[in-house]
């Protein structure tokens, strides 16, 4: 009985289904779905609307920006979330970007970008994804990349990127595709 | 759903290209920077014109627009592969329409080509002045969604107009569709084997 509990406890990279909790804790116990929820909470930080920065921005969880924010923000592996709140003035470098707010300055996300209705961008951006919606506004340039193609492996075939934040994505997907 | 002839060719014309470099001058539609990023992957510079002709309207200094335009790129000479302008040319006037033709000939690289639709249909009085958002369905197929203009559409331009309007750009495809629709796909011409490329910045 233990060693089957074992078996099937969720590993620290993979979350646990629902399936799985509920075979290790008792049917009524939400112990079972606490840990999990602990740790979503833990890893989604959240800058307030009153929250004022100036300067670089890095970081290694999730993080969802109601205020103002100049400078350099930078969460490589992680998803940045510029809520209908937060005003941006920034370079910024992620995985994944969701922009309910406004930014201003360029965009770099190795996986996604994504300007939601409401949402403001004036900047370039360079992503293999773009999603723009009906209600949103875009000033600027879209650097993608032809379907198919692996990511990072167009960028980095490129021996001449017509401008030096080109080169950008190149590295951080390369990173992103070795861990 | 609207059918077009000629944007499979535009794409056509700009696959075998590296990471080309698309001018956009309608509105901005998500799915259209998405299509043509996955099928160019391409970097895609969106300037909405339909804007400042609006601001120009509002302000009534639309008279100044032909000068406006040949500022209004700060693009280099030789820089963009593709041109979509949709039906812009539907809504500027003749000196408008020759600036702008100027000002996007110089922008386009050699062998670049150009995308542009006209209407062959005098404008209609009394009707509230739409611009019209072509979002692409897929490379045969277009959705028409319309929008509040400042200006309605204008006397159409007779195809000698429309040659002079892009010279030095040569005319390679036209078709005259059944809804009034002239698609047209221009090309410049390829530069001359053994003439060296020069960076316009260099």
């Amino acid at each position: 009985m233990w060693k089957r509990d074992e078996a099937v406890k969720p590993t620290s990279g993979q979350p646990a289904t629902p399936a799985a909790a509920a075979s290790t804790q008792p049917a009524n116990s939400p112990a079972a779905v606490q840990p999990e929820a602990r740790r979503i909470e833990r890893d989604i930080v959240n800058i307030g609307k009153s929250v004022v920065i100036k300067g670089e921005l890095n970081g290694s969880e999730d993080l969802t920006i109601e205020g103002h924010v100049e400078g350099r923000i930078e969460l490589k592996d992680h998803v940045l979330t510029i809520g209908p709140n937060g005003k941006i003035k920034a370079q910024v470098f992620a995985k994944a970007v969701i922009v309910l707010g406004e930014v201003n300055g360029n965009v770099t996300a190795s996986e996604k970008v994504d300007i939601r209705d409401g949402g403001s961008v004036d900047g370039d951006i360079i992503s293999p994804r773009v999603a723009i919606a009906e209600g949103a506004h875009f000033r600027g340039s879209v650097d993608m990349q032809r379907k198919g193609a692996q990511p990072g492996q167009q960028k980095a075939a490129s021996s001449q990127p017509e401008k030096p934040q080109a080169a950008t994505p190149a590295t951080s997907t390369a990173q992103a595709a070795a861990h | 759903m609207h059918p077009t002839k000629v944007l499979a060719r535009f794409i056509a014309g700009l696959s075998a290209r590296s990471q080309p470099v698309l001018l956009d001058l309608g509105p901005v539609v998500g799915t259209n920077v998405s299509f043509f990023g996955e099928e160019l992957g391409c970097k895609i510079i969106v300037e909405d014109l339909s804007k400042d002709i609006d601001r120009h309207v509002r302000d009534g200094i639309f008279d100044q627009f032909p000068a406006f335009l040949s500022k209004r790129f700060a693009q280099e000479p030789g820089s963009i592969d593709g041109i979509l302008c949709w039906d812009l040319f539907d809504y500027v006037d003749k000196p408008s329409a020759k600036a702008l033709g100027e000002q996007l000939t110089r922008l386009l690289r050699a062998d670049g080509v150009l995308l542009a639709f006209f209407s062959t249909a005098e404008p209609t009085p009394g009707l509230k002045p739409e611009y019209t958002r072509h979002v692409v369905v897929d490379k045969n197929n277009l959705q028409h969604r319309a929008y509040a203009a400042a200006r309605g559409t204008q006397r159409p331009l007779p195809n000698r107009d429309i040659q002079r309007v892009f010279e030095p750009l040569r005319i390679v495809e036209q078709f005259l569709l059944k809804n009034n629709r002239r698609e047209v796909l221009l090309k410049k011409a390829p530069e001359a084997a053994g003439t060296a490329s020069v960076a316009p910045s260099a």
